[in-house]
Formats: C-alpha cells, structure tokens, sequence
C-alpha cells in the first residue's frame, strides 16, 4: 500500500508517534464568516507535516494560530504540554513574504531573532553565519535584501528561523513568491537540511506536488469553513537522489490521488 | 522588477575590475554634472543681469563681489548671528517635538484624535498671518522668531512622522512579534527605522519651511538679521547686495537639506548609500 489515507477520525490520528503539537477542537470566525471548524490535529515530533488545500481552506489562519500570532475563537493548542498563548522561543515562523529587514544586512537579518533575545553580538553573528551557509548563503552575509533574488531571499529567512534553534519551525507557503527553478532547487536543500537536524517542521502550500514531496505527512483542508478532510501518509524514500523522487511511483500515485480528492472543491 | 534590476546591475559591478568600478562610480555620482548645472545657471544670469532685464537685477559677478563684500563689512556675519539662533533653537525644538508627536499619534489612537486634527488645520491654514498676532502675544524677540519658525516647521513634520509610523509594514511587525520583540524593540528596530524615509523628508520640508518662518518673521516682525539686511539694502537700492542676501540664506538652507539627507543614510537607512 503505497498511501495510507485516514478519514477525519479525531483523537485516533497516531498516537504511536509522539505529538509535539496538538491541536484540540480550535475553531476561528472573523465575524459571520467561518474560517475554521473543530481541527483536531496531532504534529508529530521530528516529522514534516503539511498543510494542503485550495485556497480559503484557512491553512494559513491555522498555522498562525499555532504560531500564537492570531488567537482562536474556541479550542486550544499545545505544543510541548504547553498551552500556545502568544508566540514563544519554542517555536518560529518563516513568512511567504520574507519580511526581512531592507535596511538590514543579511547577516543582521538572519541574527535578528537572537538580537531580540538579548544575545550579545559577537555570538549572534557567529550562530548567523553557521546557519547562513548551511542554507548556502556564504559569502552573501553583508548583502542587502535588495541585492539578493526571491529564492535567496527566502533561504535568509529560513536561517532566521533556525539560528533561534526553535523546536518546531512554521513555514507559510514559503515558496509561492519564488520562481519554479529556484523552488525546486530549495526543496531538495530543505530535504538535505531536514536529514540534519531533528526538527519538526509545519509546512503550508497550495502545491499539491510540492506537498508530496517534502512532506511525512499531509493534512488536506476543506474549504468554507475549513474542516480536516484527510490525511495522508506519502511513503517516499527521500534518501537518494532527490531526482529520483519526481519519478517515483508512489509519488506520482499521491499526487492524483490527493487532486482526486482535491478537484471537488475547486470550482 | 527594479529592485532585481538593481540588484543585477550592482553584480555586474562586482565583477567587473576596478579600474572600470571607479567609473561606474562617477556615472553614479555626477559632481561634475552638478557643478555644469550650477555654472549654466550662474552664466545665464550674468547674461540676464547685463542685458538688463530690469535696472534692480543685479549680474551674477556683481552679486558675488557684493556677498564677498558683506563679509568682509562684518554685516552678514552680524545678521546670521541674529538669525541663526531662533532659526536653529526652532528647527530643533520642532524636529524634536514634531518627531515625538507624530510618533506617539501614530501609535495611539488617543493621541491621534487629540493632535491630529490641530496640525492638519494648522498645516491648511495660510499660517504666515499668524505672525503678527504672535508679534502681539510675544513681542518682537527671541521668542516671537522662534515660535514663528515652530507653526511653519511642526505641522509638516508632525503629519509626516505620523502618517510614516501609521503605514509601517505590517510584515515586519508580525515578524518582530513572533521573533518575542517587546513593544520597545519593536518601536527602536522596525518602527523607526521602516518609517525614517517619510520621517526624513517632513524634516526637511519642515527645515525648509523653517527658513521661510524665520525671515517672514524678521521681515514682518523685528527688522533684524537676515530679513533687516534685505529690507536694508533694498530701501538703500544696493540690489546686488540684496541679491547676495537672499541668495545666501538658499544656499544655506539647501545645505542643511543635503546634510540631512546625509544623515538619514548613513544612520537609518545604510542599504540607500552609494545608489
């Protein structure tokens, strides 16, 4: 069995894995409009999970109230035991925007989150560095934002998330403002960078392939309200090359079944 | 699209070797252009003065000796002496004060309903006819110039630095938040910094009209410094050194204008530099 697919079954998604993230019964409404309706989440530790679906599903409401940066209107999430109240050291956030700083280099951007954090500027810069070229940027550390593309610009704000050395890290659709090529190169690295460090990722995209890819696990939202539709376990051997992968069987299976699943919302 | 052109266009450069780097440079900083435009301007008037288009406009030569020549008398010095003490007294107060207001009624929406509305009338108001009613509540001193050079500075600065800090990225602010900025970070490091470009040029549209401020108020209020020294040699007829005058309070105030600009770059803004 190449996917195994879960129907919405709260509570009974694994509980063989240990949940770093727990989303209990949260519901978000922005005056007569519902956004969400009762998610029931588990995100295991260590794991890449997903989140998939056509737009105003609320995938990215949902995240930023895993993120603590928008509040719910009923439930709760916890990471760590902890009840998310606000944002915390445990967790940080990669924007689809990049929200970097123009008037800041890229070695004061990525350090940004330590500067916050009161670190002192001989060991911030040095933490920066180390992440900057582990996502590839070396070289580039006195650069302004200006002077970098789309996709380097990401990786900055991608190492601005790890310097802070966050458990788990949330990325919004942090791909869909960089063009095709550049996407699919930082994918792999994504990939590369996940086999280094144990952390949990939470990944929001539209992208059905990019979805499949990257991820252990895809969680599909319905849209108006957002509801969990399914979620999906891709068995994708990552460990070779990562060309290999958009070849593979079991990939392109997942693929269209997940479009299958997908199509009826897309009007 | 032009920030990646940009961008594109500074790796060239990198590239390139020095020699052509230093070029590039001079394209990218025209003194010499400046100095072409500055000398075109000061040929056309020599030629304008000769003519004469009219008997009170003096050549351009003529206005030189004549600058040269109030410095030399002690009576320009004397003059901006004068002026130069409510002119720079009220652009600090109101850059300042203009600043912190536009700040705090940027970020409260009791601040905003309480001032904002003063400054706009102020700002739409023909507020040189106010000066003789401040003539009339501070007398012809110190205070009545300074305050003049306020009501002309403060509204421009205050509307500017508050509609800078209301339009801040929001992004950023997300950004700053979900990183544990406290709100005084994220005033001194997103704040301030994201809305130093607009801040920047109140100041210096109110620097601007601080100048007007100061020799309105020396030419309806108190004939003294700058103001007295035109309305003197007017009335004496010695045009040139009229010219001289006033042609020295511009070019004093155009370089204050530079200076500041030369300021917001290298403190606020670093990645503006050299472009």
């Amino acid at each position: 069995m190449a996917v195994t697919a879960v129907r919405e079954k709260p509570s009974a998604i694994h509980t063989s894995l240990e949940a770093i993230v727990e989303v209990k019964g949260i519901c978000k409404s922005y005056g007569n409009v519902e956004a969400l309706r009762d998610i029931n989440l588990d995100f295991p530790r260590g794991k890449l999970t997903s989140l998939l679906g056509p737009s105003g599903c609320g995938k990215t409401t949902l995240l930023k109230i895993i993120a603590g940066l928008i509040g719910a209107s009923a439930g709760s999430v916890t990471v760590d035991g902890k009840r998310v109240s606000g944002p915390g050291p445990e967790r940080a956030f990669v924007f689809q925007d990049f929200a970097l700083m123009p008037w800041a280099t890229v070695l004061r951007n990525v350090a940004f989150g330590l500067e916050l954090r009161g670190t002192g500027k001989a060991e911030r810069d040095e933490i920066a560095r180390r992440y900057i070229a582990q996502v590839g940027l070396s070289g580039f550390e006195d650069k302004y934002p200006h002077e970098l593309s789309g996709g380097m610009r990401q990786r900055v704000g991608l190492a601005r998330a790890l310097s802070v050395d966050a458990e788990v890290l949330l990325l919004d659709e942090p791909f869909s403002a960089v063009d095709e090529q550049n996407r699919r190169k930082f994918q792999e690295d994504l990939i590369r960078l996940r086999s280094a460090q144990n952390k949990t990722f939470i990944f929001v995209t539209h992208s059905i392939e990019e979805a499949v890819y990257i991820s252990d696990r895809i969680v599909l939202l319905s849209p108006r309200p957002g509801r969990v539709s399914q979620v999906i376990e891709p068995d994708i051997d990552r460990s070779g090359d990562p060309d290999r992968i958009h070849r593979d069987k079991h990939y392109l299976d997942t693929v269209e079944e997940i479009w299958q699943g997908l199509k009826q919302y897309v009007e | 699209m032009a920030t990646n052109i940009r961008a594109e266009s500074e790796a060239t450069h990198l590239a390139l070797p020095v020699s052509s780097d230093t070029a590039g440079r001079l394209r990218d900083r025209p003194i010499i252009l400046r100095l072409v435009s500055i000398a075109l301007f000061a040929g056309i008037w020599e030629i304008a003065g000769r003519i004469p288009v009219s008997f009170a406009f003096p050549t351009f030569s003529d206005t030189i000796a004549a600058f040269f020549g109030l410095i030399a008398d002690g009576s320009m010095p004397t003059a901006y002496l004068s002026t130069l003490q409510p002119l720079v007294l009220g652009i600090l107060l109101s850059a300042f004060l203009g600043v912190g207001i536009g700040i705090v009624c940027g970020l409260s929406r009791t601040g905003e309903w309480l001032l904002i509305p003063v400054f706009i009338v102020l700002q739409a108001a023909p507020v040189a006819a106010f000066i003789p009613l401040v003539t009339f509540v501070y007398g012809i001193g110190m205070t009545a110039k300074t305050i003049a050079v306020m009501i002309l500075a403060l509204p421009v600065i205050v509307l500017n630095t508050y509609k800078a800090v209301r339009n801040v990225n929001e992004s950023l602010l997300v950004m700053c938040r979900s990183f544990l900025g406290t709100r005084w970070q994220t005033i001194t490091r997103i704040v301030l910094p994201d809305a130093s470009p607009v801040i920047f040029a109140g100041l210096r549209l109110g620097v601007a009209a601080g100048f007007v401020g100061v020799v309105l108020a020396e030419l309806l209020i108190t004939p003294t410094g700058i103001g007295d020294l035109i309305t003197f040699h007017r009335s004496r007829a010695d045009y040139a050194e009229m010219y001289a005058t006033i042609a020295s309070i511009i070019a004093l105030s155009t370089l204050t204008l530079v200076f500041l600009q030369w300021i917001e770059v290298r403190v606020f803004r670093p990645e503006k530099r050299g472009t």
